[in-house]
Parts: C-alpha cells; structure tokens; sequence
C-alpha cells in the first residue's frame, strides 16, 4: 500500500517533530520549502515557529500564493503558529495571514516562555482527554460562524478549532509522544488510508529528549 | 509540574526555534532590525562579542532596563547571557521574564569549576560546547539547547567548524559502540551514562544543536547548517556591518538589514546553492574580524566552560 504523500511546510520551527509524527504513523513526510514541492500532496502541515519569520520566509521563497491555492484546496493542519497563519485575524504581523479559519487569535497572549504549560484537555473528537503542550502560544479570541470548536482548556477556551477541511491547534502535539491527533487528521479529516503503523513508533518518536 | 514534563516545555521552545536565526542586539532598534530580518529570537546583550573583545574589562550581564526594553520592542523570543556559574544572575533573568538564558562563555566567568544547576529553573537555558563531553555535562545540568562554540566576535567561521564536527563525529562513534563499551565510553567523555545511551539511541543530541560564533555570511551559515546545525546564533556578523559614523547611521541600518536578511533566508534556503549565491551578490562588506588563530590560548573565549 502506497504511503499517502504529507507536506510540513519546512521555512522555519518543528517541522521535523511534525515529519517524524507522520514517520510512525506510515505517512511519507514531505519538507516544504519551495513551491514545486507542493506537488503531489495529499495534505499540509503547518508547525509551529515564530510565525513572523515563517510569513517573512513564504514572502521572499515565492510559496505564499501556491500554498495559499493549496489549502484553499486541501486538507491542512496548523499548530500553534500555524494557526496564526491559517487565522483570519492574528493581530499586526509583517505580512496577511492565510486566513483560512474564521477565527481571531492573538499571538503570546498566555505570556513569555516562562508561562509556557501543559495541561489535559478534552477532546470529543479523541474520545477523551489529550496531554496538550502550550509554548508561547496564541489564544483564540473569537470563533466564526461555521467554525467547530473541537476543545476547551478547563476555562472553557477554545484551543483546537475545524472548519471545512482546515483544522488549528494552539498547541503542539507534535512534541508529546501521543498520535492519536495526528491519525485524526490523516484520517477523519483528510480520509487518507494509512498503512499498518510500524511497530512501536508511535511511541519510540521524541520523548521531548530525557524520557 | 514535574521536572520532565517542565523539560519538555524548555525543550519545546528550543524545537521552534530550528530553521532560524537568533541575532545578538545591543539596543531596542537593533531588535527591531532583526525582527524586520526575519529572525527567530534575539540576544539581549550590552556588548555584542567584537566589542567585548575590543574593550576587555569584566563582561557581566545585561543591564534590566536594556532587556526590558527589548521585550517591549519586538514580539520574537527574548534571550539574554550571564555569566557561567552565576546563579544569581540567572535568577535576575528569569525574573526579567527572558525566554531563554545563555550561559555564556562570552561572559567572564564567575565559577572556573561548576556551572549553573538548571534543572530548577523554569526559564529553559541553552550552553555552549566543545566536544560531545561538554555537550553532554550541560544537558545533565539541564540545558534545553546546545550551541557548538565558535571564537565568538572574530567573524572567523573555523572554530565553529572546529567543535561542529567534532561533536558529530563523536556521535556517530558512541553509535557505533557495543552496549558493554558504553559505560567505558561516557567516563573517558566525561559525560552522563544515560544520556550517552540516548545519544546512541537517536544519533542525535537530545536537545537541539545551534552553531554560534563566527558566522559572518550567508555562506557561513550555510556550511554550519550543512555540518550539522539545527540553526545559527549570528554575533557580532550583523550588527558590526556597515560604517559606524553617526551620520550614516541611516546607511548603516540599511546596511545591517541586508546582512540579517541574507542570513535568515540563507538558513532557509542552505541546501541551495543558486539562491545563496544570489543572496551573498552585492551584499554590505561582512565584519573586518580577526583570525581566530591570531588570538593567544589565554584570550580564547571558546576555551571558557568545563
């Protein structure tokens, strides 16, 4: 069974957690960096970062417009900066958004580094809870009409949003060994089919060093 | 929170970071610059390493009012040095709200002996390397990132070569070990059992690995990135571009912005040679430096940390 082809875009931040997530879960990651390499993807990832350099970077590589066609078009994932690029409001930022989610989010809005936490949040989706890293990350300030709200911090927040085929995390799966939201992408949201996981994989990738 | 978990969160931070370039800044529109840049984080420091280097004296930490400043000035992740061993510097930082803490050769050292025990903090710290050993002790101190020294303030790129491949080709020895060669292996490098085992494991630091000292040009940033760097720290590279004289300083911001430009695209765009040939065409002239072999043992930064 062939390997379904993911994009990560590759400009700057987690790109490679992200590529080694779709690794164990028998996607073929594909870095992103140029606009041809668009070609032939099933679906996008975009990490997180520092999303003023990533929207800077997709300016002077000339990807901006293709990625943009892109997931106008496909399946696409972002977190945490990749929310902000995929928001349609994130407040003063060098260049537009993608703004492809309805959603108002503003960047840092938790505080600096040391502010940084993880806690359990619910995910109907997951069918329970899910261990969600937060770094530096944006809140999500307002939610449009026609976007699904997929799960609350325990103020009640919203931290993870859908709508149509784009869905936004204002965390980092990526970095907790947990890939069930991963698989959910692949395979709820883009319906990709994935071969047999290799075994052990899911849980053999970044530990986030010192297991 | 336990400590792995608050490991992991230092640790996160040092992950976005990758595929970036974190710029030394010395005022709020040097911030401001990199920021425009495209830069990934900024350095807070009074001096940038050229000057220190000039002026001599006891290189401390960074004034609070500069780094608050600086906060203010851009929305990237703020960074700032203290001096190896200098817990309470460390402390002053964290409490300044930093987003990462350097401790940093480039500094005077406080402690000739022990460094900062960094698993308590919250703030994640990133710690310069010669050697796998030396990037191995840091971790066990509880550093979230490594940066391989160059001779910082030189713009001289051969000592950041120097230690980058001596660190991956000590990696690539301890995987290549039997299991009951390991224990043999972490005493000769001086370094944590459990960590040289996860070092065998991923081929890899656990941590992200950083270049920093000497890069002066795109092509610079290039090699380190070829040799193995997950991004670059640019020191003085940027910021001693162009011609100080007061009345050009419109000139020499511009000047400054072209070189810190060229840099963040050059690590984006390392494996390419055709585009870094167009981004080093016509580019302000790089910093003057100096040989890193001119500089006696006594006065090498890089020789600081143990």
């Amino acid at each position: 069974m062939a390997r379904p082809r993911v994009g990560v875009l590759s400009l700057q931040g987690d790109f490679a957690r992200h590529g080694a997530a779709l690794a164990g879960l028998g996607a073929e990651p594909v870095r992103v960096s140029r606009p041809e390499q668009l070609r032939d993807l099933e679906a996008m990832i975009v990490p997180g970062g520092e999303s003023t350099t990533m929207l800077r970077l997709l300016e002077a590589t000339g990807l901006r417009a293709p990625l943009e066609a892109f997931v106008r078009s496909r399946p696409v994932l972002g977190t945490c900066a990749g929310l902000v690029l995929l928001a349609k409001e994130a407040g003063e930022l060098p260049a537009p958004t993608l703004g492809l989610l309805d959603v108002s989010v503003e960047r840092n809005a938790y505080g600096r580094q040391v502010d940084s936490f993880s806690c359990p949040i619910q995910v109907p989706a997951l069918g329970g809870p899910f261990d969600a890293v937060f770094i530096r990350a944006p809140r999500i300030r307002r939610v449009g009409a026609g976007v699904e709200v997929m799960a609350c911090a325990s103020d009640g927040e919203p931290v993870a949003v859908r709508a149509g085929l784009a869905a936004g995390l204002a965390f980092h799966p990526e970095l907790t060994p947990d890939r069930r939201f991963h698989r959910w992408f692949l395979t709820e949201l883009a319906g990709l089919a994935l071969p047999a996981e290799r075994a052990g994989a899911a849980t053999a990738q970044g530990s986030g060093g010192r297991a | 929170m336990d400590q792995n978990e608050q490991f992991r969160i230092k640790v996160g931070l040092a992950e976005m970071l990758k595929g970036g370039v974190i710029m030394d800044v010395m005022t709020a529109d040097q911030a401001r610059i990199a920021e425009e840049s495209g830069a990934c984080a900024v350095m807070a420091l009074e001096r940038i390493p050229a000057i220190i280097r000039r002026e001599g004296g006891v290189a401390r930490m960074s004034d609070p009012r500069l780094i608050r400043e600086i906060e203010a000035a851009v929305s990237i992740p703020v960074m700032a040095k203290c001096r190896i061993g200098h817990l309470a510097e460390a402390q002053i930082l964290e409490a300044l709200g930093v987003d990462f803490i350097d401790e940093s050769e480039v500094l005077t050292p406080a402690d000739e002996e022990n460094h900062i025990a960094k698993q308590g903090f919250k703030v994640p710290f990133v710690c310069g390397c010669r050697d796998l050993g030396e990037a191995l002790r840091r971790i066990g101190e509880g550093a979230a990132m490594i940066r391989t020294k160059g001779e910082a303030g030189t713009g001289d790129i051969v000592e950041a070569v120097r230690h980058m491949r001596s660190v991956q080709q000590e990696i690539r020895r301890i995987q290549g070990l039997r299991d009951e060669e390991l224990m043999a292996a972490a005493k000769q490098l001086g370094a944590p059992y459990e960590i040289v085992l996860q070092v065998r494991a991923l081929g890899k630091l656990p941590v992200p690995n950083f270049a920093a000292g000497g890069v002066a040009t795109p092509a610079d940033a290039s090699l380190m990135m070829q040799l193995g760097a997950e991004s670059v720290f640019v020191g003085s590279g940027i910021f001693e571009v162009g011609d100080p004289d007061p009345k050009k300083s419109e000139e020499q911001r511009r000047d400054q912005l072209r070189m810190a430009r060229a840099i963040v695209q050059a690590v984006a765009n390392y494996d390419k040679p055709e585009i870094l040939a167009q981004l080093s065409e016509g580019l302000p002239k790089a910093m003057k430096g100096i040989s890193a072999a001119a500089i006696p043992a006594g006065e090498q930064l890089a020789k600081r940390g143990w």
